[in-house]
């Protein structure tokens, strides 16, 4: 027998550079729906299909196709936008999709329910503020992320200027995007490539780049193939650690797949650092296992090669080897909500946003309040990683404008108590996303509110814990870094991970395998309470169960499959 | 090897050249010889060779192999199973549970079903309808099938390989037998899996003997039947199987798929005819009009060849729901209203009161001091049935008749009406009921008897149903004429009715072209004869090809815009008259190449 390329992989080959049949399917008018194939190449193109699933069963005897719409995922490097963009994605909301925006865990937002026959119409809009969808999915270098830090307002620019540039330098060049997208004319010649870094079968998996400034973690950065570490010497940033090889996604029941942080390589000067970042991608570009997608993410390659084999490589391909990595901490992942002033005297105000859901309720008008805000507010807007909303670069002069909007509409900037819902992220999940096994973005308020009465009755209504949920194992909302995380197994069953740290930098591991609500708040309840009573100061949830020995610090693969209890 | 054969029909020296023939053969060319020989046998008895080939598939045995999956494992293990199967030379079929049609079941013998169980249970998204099928009224006996069902699942869920447990004891009710026990595999399947394969393999090649008895009795038609006729006089309580809205959420239409049984009956139709249906009033509608006459429900009127209560003489026996010119005037010379009279003198007068009107209207508006509940009843017509044409081929659906029924509802004059029929079979009609039923045929409304003919169907709204009963008996009979339908409706989203099958005949090339229009889904209206005029080219060339076209549904819009658009295509491609033109579709209507069912 030859071998052949795996699916996935002769998909890429043949698509004549991510073109497929796409504009041929989005003119078909008898269905919603593109092809399997075109499918799989839309992700490069920052959307692919779903289908609303509450609805799969009713449609099918119906005997109407399901109701297919398209997620739509914008890039966004370091997450910042003008308030002018603001206004223009917030109308594309209501002239494409669904009426509300999403902010992601990768600093973007995401747009739902958008129809194919209005998918070429919301690219022309996004097109039209200056932004782009190019790899926000797909097997290449998505939106690079980086920390939000308002404090520090010189070296954030800097750092979002650095964003911004490996993720241009990093996208992908195809001309398929203006042809399908923006009415473009076809500059596809056969045997002329399109592709100068990527080639014609990008990188076997998607690719993560993220920027900490410490001692902020907000990004995760080690849950990123390429995790850079801002380095700053008397007030300067200088360059960056350069830590390879993380990456969240599992598969249950394949012990083969685990979730994994990036491990420390040494460090680069800035200006060395977009090169740098070509390097290790191209690395993996050209080492990855291209045999088996379900083992092709960068984290398995340093896995299976070790970092001195990567060190080595980065030398060949960067011409010079990495130097020593820098002494640096990280305290917290999470985000630091209300006001707070700048170094250079400008202000930012960090709001809190359920599940990074921007949608008008009856409760509560958060699109119209931003929608005002960016009315009259001339810095800029920065999503967090967390989902949550920064304003950022209010002047003194403005501030109160500002405050008075937050006020009218009575927007949560995080004062509110109990705290819980503070560091609590969930994914999309159901009704849209295809791969959920139960809910969570739609579930969390529910679990919150249960969490938090424990939490009151414990007497720690103040005190914040990292809880994520995904209604799979794959890992959108980072739920290995939660100390508490619940992700889907079934409807109404899920797994209970447990023992995170505080920032970032310790995986949980596998507690509970498929169970209820009522058997988690049963294993919750006591160690909560126990917590209360015996906690040391500052210790978080997370490594106060190491402490006391509920589980141990030690993590290994096999942990994320094999549950510490049975129940 | 030496030939030791007793008693065979052979010279000593036929013998001796048949060893000498077999002694250094490869198995395969004794393989070959055989096939060759049942030939040669075939032909001195003057049989085409050709017709030999049934003979041979008869002693082999058919295995249809059906997998429900949802992540590729399950059609793995399925496609495992069907090379197994096939080196031992069984005839196997293997098919995406999706792909099966249900009424298939009836006729096989043996059946392998594999399939994974999905969350809390729930079967996968392509075993959904033959899981839902086997459960429901229409599931067929299955006495003579035997079977076995393998399943995949996971074992730290509740639910346990569910799925393969339901389809094993639905198989087992509908009276099948299991050929080897149901075996449920965990997340490591391999194993079990494999000797599942293997078993099945070994019991079924070994049964080869115990199933080749001859066709059981169950084939043979029941004709007990035939010596009742059912028709418009004596109609037939058809049951109905189902009753399924197709009108997605958000829909401002109520359009129902009605699936209706006529096993037993003798009826049979033709692509094109219709179905007469029987409604009853609606009992609420009734009582008020009984009230509103002061009559007592219970009593007892005559009818044609019996009495009947009021009640059911109004529910069953009399329309209600709509007012005839006769009617009125009968009411107006016994009511003797001048009011009345005055309407009736004008014509259009009259028929703008009664639009929207209804018999209750009349007896509210108008009382008649001495009439009697008989007296009444004399008064009103017949309720008359209500024609529907069909949406399905027998060639496809057997003893059954599917109808496509928009519920007709409006507000007027300050209350809610509905249309007898359609909000009977939406609203009120019990899951068990009956129906009565006759069939009506349309000559005028016929597939060509060229199965190489192409068709151009049109047929936006309810007006699709005759279309799908096309398409069924065009798939059914093998018919190679390219099939082109255009639809429309109001919205793509909610009122494209019966989309996955018309995607799917698109799919498998039976439906050559599939155009759409749905007019409320941009700013400016686009209706089925936009889109005409966009493909008139093609149009014109499918006509010079010999195409047939069909219109169905509203006649008063549609219809008229449709021919018209048809007319500019023949004169601009044809390049004719405007008479000329009109004297074409009228040569093509005589030759019945134009052919509506329009109302």
């Amino acid at each position: 027998m030859t071998s052949k390329l795996p699916e996935a992989e002769q998909l890429k080959l043949d698509s004549r550079y991510l073109r497929g049949t796409i504009a041929e399917g989005l003119d078909d008018a008898v269905t919603g729906a593109i092809s399997e194939d075109d499918n799989k190449l839309t992700k490069f193109h920052g959307s692919y299909m779903q289908d609303h699933r509450d609805l799969r069963d009713e449609r099918r005897r119906q005997k109407l196709e399901p109701l297919y719409s398209f997620m739509v995922r914008l890039r966004i490097p370091g997450g910042v936008v003008t308030p002018k963009q603001w206004l223009g994605l917030d109308a594309i909301a209501d002239d494409c999709a669904n009426n509300t925006l999403r902010i992601t865990t990768r600093q973007t937002f995401q747009y739902h329910e958008v129809l194919k026959k209005d998918l070429r119409t919301l690219m022309q809009q996004v097109n039209a503020v200056a932004l782009d969808t190019k790899g926000a999915c797909g097997d290449v270098n998505r939106n690079v992320v980086t920390n939000v830090n308002p404090h520090q307002s010189s070296v954030h620019a800097e750092v979002h200027q650095i964003s911004k540039a490996i993720s241009d330098h990093l996208c992908w060049q195809s001309g398929a995007y203006a042809e399908i997208w923006l009415g473009g004319q076809s500059v596809y010649q056969p045997g002329k490539s399109e592709e100068p870094f990527y080639g014609e079968r990008y990188l076997p998996r998607k690719f993560k780049i993220a920027i900490a400034i410490p001692p902020e973690n907000d990004c995760d950065v080690l849950a990123n193939d390429i995790a850079l570490i801002a380095i700053i010497e008397n007030d300067e940033l200088t360059g960056f650690n350069v830590a390879v090889g993380g990456g969240m996604g599992m598969a249950y029941g394949e012990t083969a797949t685990f979730p994994r942080l990036a491990t420390m390589a040494g460090f680069v000067p800035k200006t060395k650092i977009v090169e740098a970042c070509e390097a290790i991608a191209a690395i993996q570009r050209d080492f990855g296992d291209r045999s088996n997608r379900a083992h092709a993410r960068f984290k398995y390659t340093i896995d299976d090669h070790g970092i001195d084999w990567f060190n080595e490589k980065f030398a060949e391909y960067h011409g010079a080897a990495m130097a020593a990595a820098k002494p640096f901490e990280l305290i917290r992942n999470g985000d630091r909500f209300g006001w707070i002033q700048g170094e250079d005297g400008q202000w930012h105000l960090t709001l809190y946003i359920y599940s990074g859901r921007i949608v008008d309720s009856d409760s509560l008008q958060l699109r119209t309040a931003l929608r005002e805000i960016a009315k009259v507010h001339s810095g800029e807007f920065r999503m967090t990683c967390n989902q949550n909303l920064i304003i950022a670069n209010i002047s003194p002069k403005q501030k109160p404008v500002i405050e008075k909007l937050v006020k009218h509409y009575q927007l949560d900037i995080g004062e509110r108590r109990p705290a819980l819902r503070l560091n609590a992220m969930a994914c999309v999940a159901l009704p849209t996303c295809g791969l959920a096994m139960a809910e969570s973005e739609r579930y969390l308020p529910a679990f919150l509110a249960k969490l938090e009465q424990i939490m009151s009755d414990a007497g720690l209504p103040e005190e914040l814990i990292n809880i994520r949920m995904t209604g799979c194992p794959n890992g959108c909302a980072r739920p290995y870094l939660g100390e508490i995380a619940l992700t889907g197994k079934a409807i109404g069953r899920y797994n209970l991970n447990l023992g995170a740290d505080f920032s970032g930098q310790r995986l949980n591991r596998l507690y509970l395998e498929n169970v209820d609500e009522t058997t988690i708040f049963n294993t919750l309840e006591p160690m909560i309470k126990q917590f209360a009573a015996e906690r040391q100061e500052n210790e978080h949830f997370g490594d106060f169960l190491i402490r006391v020995g509920i589980l141990g610090a030690e993590r290994t693969p096999e942990m994320m499959h094999e549950p510490l209890m049975q129940h | 090897m030496n030939i030791r054969l007793p008693n065979a029909p052979l010279t000593d020296e036929q013998l001796q050249q048949l060893q000498t023939l077999l002694q250094g053969m490869q198995g395969w060319q004794v393989d070959w010889l055989s096939g060759y020989l049942s030939g040669y046998r075939a032909a001195q008895n003057g049989e085409a060779t050709a017709e030999t080939a049934p003979a041979v598939s008869e002693q082999t045995i058919k295995l249809t192999i059906l997998y429900g999956s949802q992540t590729g494992n399950t059609e793995a293990v399925a496609g495992q199973l069907a090379d197994k199967a096939k080196a031992s030379g069984v005839d196997v079929q293997l098919l995406d549970m999706a792909a099966y049609k249900p009424r298939e079941l009836k006729n096989e013998q043996f059946l392998a079903v594999l399939t994974s169980t999905h969350g809390e249970g729930e079967p996968p998204d392509n075993a959904m309808d033959l899981y839902e099928f086997l459960d429901s009224r229409k599931a067929p006996g299955l006495k003579g099938l035997q079977y076995s069902v393998l399943s995949l699942g996971d074992s730290s869920y509740e639910y346990f390989c569910q799925t393969g447990k339901d389809f094993d004891a639905r198989l087992q009710k509908l009276g099948a037998t299991a050929l080897i026990p149901r075996v449920d595999c965990d997340v490591d399947y391999d194993d079990l899996a494999d000797k599942w394969i293997t078993d099945f393999v070994e019991t079924l090649t070994s049964s080869m003997q115990a199933s080749m008895a001859p066709p059981s009795a169950s084939a043979t038609m029941s004709q007990s039947s035939s010596e009742v006729k059912y028709d418009r006089k004596h109609p037939f309580s058809a049951p109905l199987l189902e009753n399924q809205l197709l009108s997605g959420r958000g829909s401002s239409k109520q359009v129902r798929h009605i699936e209706i049984s006529l096993e037993g009956s003798g009826l049979h139709y033709q692509p094109g005819d219709a179905i007469g249906i029987y409604p009853q009033n609606d009992a609420v509608l009734v009582k008020m009009l009984i009230d509103a006459l002061s009559f007592e429900a219970e009593t007892m009127v005559e009818m044609d060849e019996q009495s009947e209560t009021l009640t059911n003489a109004l529910m069953h026996h009399r329309e209600i729901t709509v007012l005839t010119r006769p009617l009125v005037e009968k009411w107006a010379e016994l009511a003797q209203t001048d009011e009345l009279s005055k309407l009736l003198e004008s014509k259009t007068a009259m028929t703008e009161w009664i639009r929207g009107r209804d018999v209750l209207d009349l007896v509210e508006s108008y009382p008649l001091p001495d009439i009697d509940a008989n007296g009444f009843i004399k008064l009103l017509r017949k309720l008359p049935p209500r024609l529907y044409s069909i949406a399905s081929s027998q060639a496809a659906v057997d003893e059954e008749v599917h109808i496509t029924v928009a519920t007709v509802r409006y507000n007027a004059h300050n209350r809610e009406r509905a249309g007898v029929a359609s909000s009977w079979l939406a609203d009120r009609l019990a899951e068990d009921a009956t129906i009565p039923v006759y069939i009506d045929t349309n000559k005028n409304f016929k597939l060509p008897a060229d199965d190489d003919t192409p068709i151009i169907m049109i047929g936006p709204g309810t007006g699709v149903a005759p279309f799908r009963s096309f398409m069924q008996e065009r798939e059914e009979r093998g018919a190679r004429g390219p099939n082109w339908l255009f639809f429309g409706d109001q919205h793509f989203l909610t009122d494209f009715l019966y989309q996955t099958e018309w995607l799917s005949w698109r799919k498998s090339g039976l439906l050559t072209h599939l155009d759409v229009a749905f007019s409320r889904d941009q700013t400016e209206k686009i209706y089925v004869q936009h889109r005409i005029r966009e493909k008139s080219i093609e149009i014109w060339n499918w006509l010079q090809d010999g195409a047939t076209i069909y219109v169905c549904g509203d006649a008063d819009n549609m219809a008229p815009d449709v021919n018209e658009a048809l007319l500019d295509i023949i004169s601009e491609h044809g390049q004719k008259s405007r008479d000329d033109a009109t004297e074409y579709l009228r040569q093509l209507t005589r030759d019945k190449r134009y052919q509506r069912d329009v109302y």
